[in-house]
């Protein structure tokens, strides 16, 4: 790369704010006397470099060491206080879930169709840092990898048997059965469409869509704005300059306590669930030994893996996993009832764009279990994750158009989400409906993938492929986490210390084996879901920052 | 002997490449060789530059800089990566032939225990190129 940026584009108005060369290309920077790091502490105990926001890493240290003391030593204590406080949440305010999951879709939607989505992230002359497959398999596997393994058979199967059950009513008038909408009594066809439909919902555009809007937002802040790739950086345009203060530190301390013990609470209910299947398949005790070393393997190979950074290792991985996860894809639609399969594709995705409206509505809903229990839970499960996964999409998407990420973090997810769901739940419901297998329905539900597997041929290829898969998306998911919460804990600075970010790893898969051994991993997880509620806040004054941010830039030509 | 010195710089912690930058210039005199001042930056903002283009300005300075007090010609090279403290060490070997140098001057720490995770910088580079390698250790500073 030239060293003048005068040379590259002689003719782009060049300087930002006070002198400052745009990104490749013009772009808009905001003018700001804040140097990333001056909040840094900067020291080298035992030799070992360490560059970390003084603020954001001590506090969000305590808040995270009181959490698992608390749970601990109080287990019985702390998990009815932190169920009771996330069925509050679901049951008073899944409205609002709801209705920012609906806003974050329709912008993300719309801004496709408008000029800014010409807006190119880094500057209208960036180029791509990663090709197009790098890219998306590290999109998927940061995304969603992991749950499509667990629920692409256990979650169409699970809606499919609820609406078959019909409506049922309890004495006081409110509803008792699980099923989404009106359900589908008795009535196969209409129960297997609107268990898709329910199913594709819950994994399409919604999802998709809250990542979207927290990836593009801080990759519009850092990439064209200049600010910190950190979490507080949305919130320039409706602080400005406090951000720098705590109401940003709190920001960040937030986004640091959700993605930890999502993290931490995945891996350690991962690794159980991971063992189940070994044991079902191979025969291992799924013993707290088992459970350990597997947590400690998981820990290794992503300790590798961050040790040779984002494009080495964690692209490598998670294109390794895309290519397992397409061929497993593609064995059982092969296998499978592929007719079935293909022409459920085009009904399903009908079936989900038809039901979408009534499944996305916030208010006036009869089916307050499904909407409630299943949909408000999706939904703070997603959207406290959305600051994970949103700053490593962020940091990885420079160079790309503000269309072609939407396309590709919206659409294109959601409709390999259609093509999963499909293959896997027609498979699992054609097992049941049309061969009288009923061992799926009845299996675990971490097991339902495997049992679905074992009715297929080559099942102990098939099975052993899918704990892989399932290992592998753990280890992507932990070493793109401990980047993204390095990122924050070092004020936004990408290129700290790399013992930090093992740092990170370390603590990760420690505190996974002690909740695993102490207990309390379910209630961790829970608390980390409530924070779903202040980010959906988050999330909302991101799609502010968007149109915000995107006004200003440039278009790409 | 030598014609093009390659000196990687850390623009963030120039305290700590201070010492190898009397030796190059040392070096560029004796030799009357040309350097090549190399920066790697992240394409996120950096404590250094909110954007690459801003830290190839600042690279250009400080070769500028430089130039005055050692005399001999200077340019520079900056590399952006998505993950400098991941690909550094990559990056400078492949620069090393993309600038032509046939002398690397950079600076090092002593050997220490973490080394046989995380190897020094200097080391890697100095065993993956067929240029010569000088490894400037903090201590040469002192005693000059």
């Amino acid at each position: 790369m030239a060293n003048d940026p005068q040379d590259e584009n002689p003719k782009e108005p060049t300087t930002g704010s006070e002198g400052i060369p745009a990104p490749q290309g013009a772009a808009n920077l905001i003018d700001t006397d804040y140097v990333i790091g001056q909040d840094n502490i900067t020291a080298s105990p035992l030799g070992i470099d360490v560059d970390l926001h003084g603020k954001v890493f001590i506090f969000s240290s305590i808040v995270i060491l009181l959490f698992v003391i608390l749970t601990l030593a109080l287990q019985d204590q702390m998990e009815p206080i932190f169920n009771s406080m996330f069925s509050f949440l679901t049951t008073n305010l899944g409205w609002f879930f709801l209705l920012g999951a609906n806003v974050f879709v329709i912008l993300a939607l719309v801004l496709i169709f408008t000029p800014m989505g010409k807006v190119r992230i880094g500057g209208a002359d960036a180029t791509p840092d990663f090709g197009y497959l790098g890219w998306f398999s590290m999109l998927f596997a940061a995304g969603m990898g992991i749950g499509l393994m667990f629920y692409g058979v256990s979650e169409p199967l699970g809606h499919y048997g609820t609406a078959m059950g019909g409506i049922t009513m309890g004495e006081d008038g409110l509803r008792t059965d699980w099923a989404p909408l009106g359900a589908a009594a008795g009535d196969q066809a209409g129960a297997i469409d609107l268990s898709m439909a329910a199913t594709i919902f819950h994994w399409g555009f919604h999802p998709w869509g809250a990542y979207a809007i927290v990836g593009l937002s801080l990759a519009i802040f850092a990439f064209n704005k200049g600010l910190p790739l950190t979490m507080r950086s949305i919130f320039y345009p409706i602080l400005g300059e406090r951000i720098w203060g705590w109401p940003g530190h709190v920001i960040d301390i937030l986004a640091v306590f959700a993605t930890l013990f999502g993290l931490t609470t995945s891996l350690g209910i991962g690794a159980t669930q991971a063992a189940g299947g070994l044991e079902y398949l191979f025969g291992i005790p799924a013993s707290d030994t088992t459970l350990v070393f597997l947590i400690l393997g998981i820990t290794l190979v992503a300790l590798g893996s961050i040790m040779l950074g984002v494009d080495k290792g964690v692209q490598r991985l998670s294109q390794i996993n895309m290519v397992l996860a397409a061929l497993l894809l593609l064995f059982v639609i092969l296998v499978g009832p592929t007719l079935m399969i293909a022409t459920g594709v085009v009904d399903n995705l009908v079936g989900y764009v038809t039901h979408l409206p009534a499944l996305s509505m916030p208010f006036g809903r009869e089916d307050a279990n499904f909407s409630q229990g299943w949909t408000a839970f999706y939904w703070a499960w997603w959207i406290a994750w959305s600051p994970f996964v949103g700053m490593f999409i962020a940091r990885v998407s420079r160079g790309r158009t503000v269309r072609e990420f939407l396309i590709s973090v919206l659409l294109v997810p959601t409709l390999a989400s259609v093509v999963w769901m499909t293959a896997f739940g027609t498979t699992a419901i054609d097992q049941v409906v049309n061969n009288g297998i009923t061992e799926v329905q009845d299996a675990a539900l971490e097991l339902q993938l495997f049992t679905m597997l074992e009715y297929l041929p080559l099942s102990a290829i098939t099975s052993f492929v899918g704990i892989t898969l399932v290992i592998v998306f753990f280890i992507t998911s932990s070493d793109s986490g401990s980047l993204v919460i390095d990122s924050i804990t070092a004020g936004g600075k990408v290129d700290a210390p790399k013992p930090q970010r093992i740092f990170w790893a370390l603590i990760e898969g420690a505190l996974a084996i002690a909740l695993l051994l102490g207990g309390g991993l379910a209630a961790l997880q829970t608390a980390a879901l409530t924070t779903g509620l202040p980010f959906t806040l988050v999330l909302l004054v991101g799609c502010y920052a968007i149109v915000k941010g995107l006004m200003s830039e440039p278009k790409a030509k | 002997m030598f014609h093009k010195i390659m000196v990687p710089v850390d623009l963030a912690h120039l305290e700590v490449i201070e010492p190898s930058l009397q030796a190059v210039a040392d070096l560029a005199r004796h030799y009357d060789a040309e350097v090549c001042y190399v920066g790697v930056t992240s394409n996120a903002p950096s404590s250094v530059a909110r954007t690459p283009q801003e830290y190839a300005q600042k690279l250009d300075a400080f070769a500028q800089e430089r130039s005055k007090v050692h005399g001999q010609p200077v340019s520079t090279k900056t590399i952006n990566s998505p993950d400098v403290i991941a690909d550094l060490d990559d990056l400078l070997i492949k620069a090393i032939d993309d600038v032509g140098a046939d002398l690397v001057v950079m600076p090092t720490h002593p050997p220490k225990h973490v080394d046989v995770i995380m190897p020094s910088h200097g080391g890697k580079v100095a065993s993956h190129t067929k240029a010569s390698v000088f490894l400037v250790r903090p201590s040469a500073n002192k005693s000059s």
